[in-house]
């Protein structure tokens, strides 16, 4: 009987990222309704749905980046502020003006301004992590390099060493594959995996339903409302992405462009 | 040339001149790269309100009161366009150009209500609207180098929040950083900037200088921390330069000849900045023509 509540307080320390009864929404308009969603430690999970179904804003919402008009997010049980060190954002790449004048080492070395706070300025250590970040998403030789000398693919590659630098637990990734060549993508994939097996969490909203299952190990399916969520083999089925897609020939979407206010 | 060490005028002048180029390069760069080169239009057009109501206000043609109720504006007016932007529909770029307009006009309506009292003319608040550097006192330059101060050492300490600022501010937020007041604090230096210029200026030129230093310098480097120097560089050379040719007698008004020197500057970083010039992209794309047509031949 004295087990019960200490293994539900076990189940409950499994989720990395808990979202109860979120709903969001823009000027009376709601972009994301009484969502709840239970993401377990040490997923890889696919964040998928029509344009416009809100996975920009799920994603902005546990980083605390929109106004939330009913709910909350824990991170790892607690309130995102209190957990902001655990957690690395990837913002979709459209997002910032790519001909800022600064190297990829220094974008990179930007993830490290958290921990380091006001007014400090990073010295030889924020450096060198930040170049081992470089390295391990093969891009040690481009340190240097000014980023608008960068190929999409690159661009995108030096966003994540940010987030690497950052030493997170839970990773919450704006679509990654977005506008990036096939190697790029196999290596972002093979990246991905790695921070699952040292038992990261990570989230990534995602556009390829072809790539879904090869992928990732959960997925959530998201229009507005959600539709599903739980381990790839159970919850993406055809029933589901109907229902999340509608009456549109999902599975012939392959890359999709979306516009990034999504 | 000479007169610059002899000439107690000229070297004020210079010294002021020289002072708002440098700080307004500063702070310029950072409005440039965030894509708001109109907010120094905005402040410094808002200012004038605030100039002249401070002269009703205090009754006194002193700089510190009349730069005071210039900043109080300029900052005022800042505020407004936060809150537009963020309550309607209209975009940043709207909102900047109502809040000028607005604020413009209300201070052109104070300006001719006042002119016709008879303390105005002494006032000499008109000299706002061009500025009128000949004015300029050492206790002026002094002011203008200590608030230029204050601005550009702000600006090294928060070098690295003004940073992700500027590049992404969003995921500044997702760090905990309070981005919201890292703009205020950026955007109330360019107030600053604004300020210390508008005697020697005027209002109406005044947002050339944020924006031309900025946006020459960005033509010939690729490192944010080079950029901001050169930047500071070129305002100083476009203020020393603007002094000097309005002092060679032909009775040059110094805010113009300043803001046409800066204007120069623009223009050639513009023309034959390695890489980013126009002159060399159109050379090299010549070049490359020239070599296929070469190969193309048997």
């Amino acid at each position: 009987m004295a087990r019960a509540p200490a293994r539900r307080e076990a189940m409950e320390k499994t989720s990395a990222v808990e979202v109860m009864d979120l709903t969001v929404a823009y000027s009376d308009k709601p972009v994301l309704w009484d969502v709840d969603l239970s993401v377990p430690q040490g997923v890889l999970m696919a964040v998928v749905g029509p344009n416009g179904a809100g996975k920009t804003t799920l994603i902005k919402a546990m980083l605390d980046l929109v106004p939330i008009s009913a709910g909350r997010v824990l991170i790892a049980g607690r309130p995102y502020d209190e957990q902001r060190r655990k957690v690395a954002y990837v913002p979709q790449r459209g997002s910032v003006d790519w001909d800022f004048p600064t190297t990829a080492l220094d974008v990179v070395m930007m993830g490290r301004y958290g921990a380091l706070g006001w007014i400090k300025r990073p010295g030889a250590r924020e450096k060198q992590a930040s170049m081992e970040a470089l390295e391990k998403v093969g891009m040690a030789a481009f340190a240097h390099r000014q980023i608008s000398q960068l190929s999409g693919g690159q661009q995108q590659r030096v966003f994540l060493a940010r987030s690497l630098v950052q030493d997170a637990d839970v990773y919450l990734m704006d679509e990654p594959f977005q506008g990036v060549d096939a190697t790029t993508e196999r290596a972002i994939v093979t990246l991905l995996q790695e921070l699952r097996a040292s038992g990261s969490t990570v989230i990534v909203v995602h556009h390829d339903l072809q790539t879904v299952a090869e992928y990732f190990d959960w997925v959530t399916l998201l229009n507005v409302r959600r539709i599903a969520s739980g381990p790839t083999a159970e919850v993406f089925t055809e029933p589901n992405l109907r229902a999340a897609y509608g009456g549109r020939m999902a599975w012939l979407q392959t890359s999709e462009q979306e516009p990034v206010a999504d | 040339m000479f007169d610059l060490f002899t000439d107690y005028t000229l070297r004020t002048v210079a010294m002021g001149a020289a002072i708002l180029g440098i700080v307004s390069g500063v702070l310029g760069s950072f409005t440039v790269l965030r894509q708001q080169s109109l907010l120094g239009d905005a402040i410094s057009h808002a200012a004038l309100p605030g100039i002249v109501l401070a002269f009703l206000l205090t009754g006194s043609s002193e700089p510190l009161p009349l730069v005071l109720g210039a900043g109080i504006a300029g900052w005022i007016g800042t505020l407004c366009v936060r809150a537009i932007v963020r309550n309607t529909r209209i975009k940043n770029d709207g909102a900047l150009g109502l809040v000028l307009s607005v604020f413009f006009g209300i201070g052109l309506m104070l300006l001719t209500y006042t002119q016709a009292r008879p303390d105005a003319s002494q006032a000499g608040l008109d000299k706002f609207l061009f500025g009128q550097a000949a004015a300029l006192l050492q206790d002026d330059v002094v002011t203008m180098a200590v608030l230029g101060g204050i601005a550009i050492v702000a600006v090294t300490l928060f070098w690295k929040e003004f940073k992700l600022l500027s590049f992404d501010s969003e995921f500044g937020r997702s760090l905990g950083f309070r981005m919201g007041a890292v703009d205020i604090l950026l955007t109330t230096l360019v107030v600053i900037a604004i300020v210390i210029g508008l005697r020697t200026v005027g209002v109406v030129l005044m947002s050339a200088m944020v924006v031309a230093p900025g946006a020459a310098a960005r033509q010939w480097t690729d490192r944010l921390g080079v950029m901001v120097c050169l930047s500071a560089m070129f305002g100083a050379l476009a203020g020393l330069t603007g002094a000097l040719l309005s002092s060679t007698g032909a009775r040059l008004p110094t805010g113009p000849m300043v803001v046409l020197s800066a204007s120069v500057i623009v223009l050639l970083s513009l023309l034959f900045a390695p890489r980013r010039g126009l002159v060399w992209e159109r050379l090299r794309s010549h070049r490359r023509t020239a070599l296929r047509t070469e190969g193309a031949r048997p």
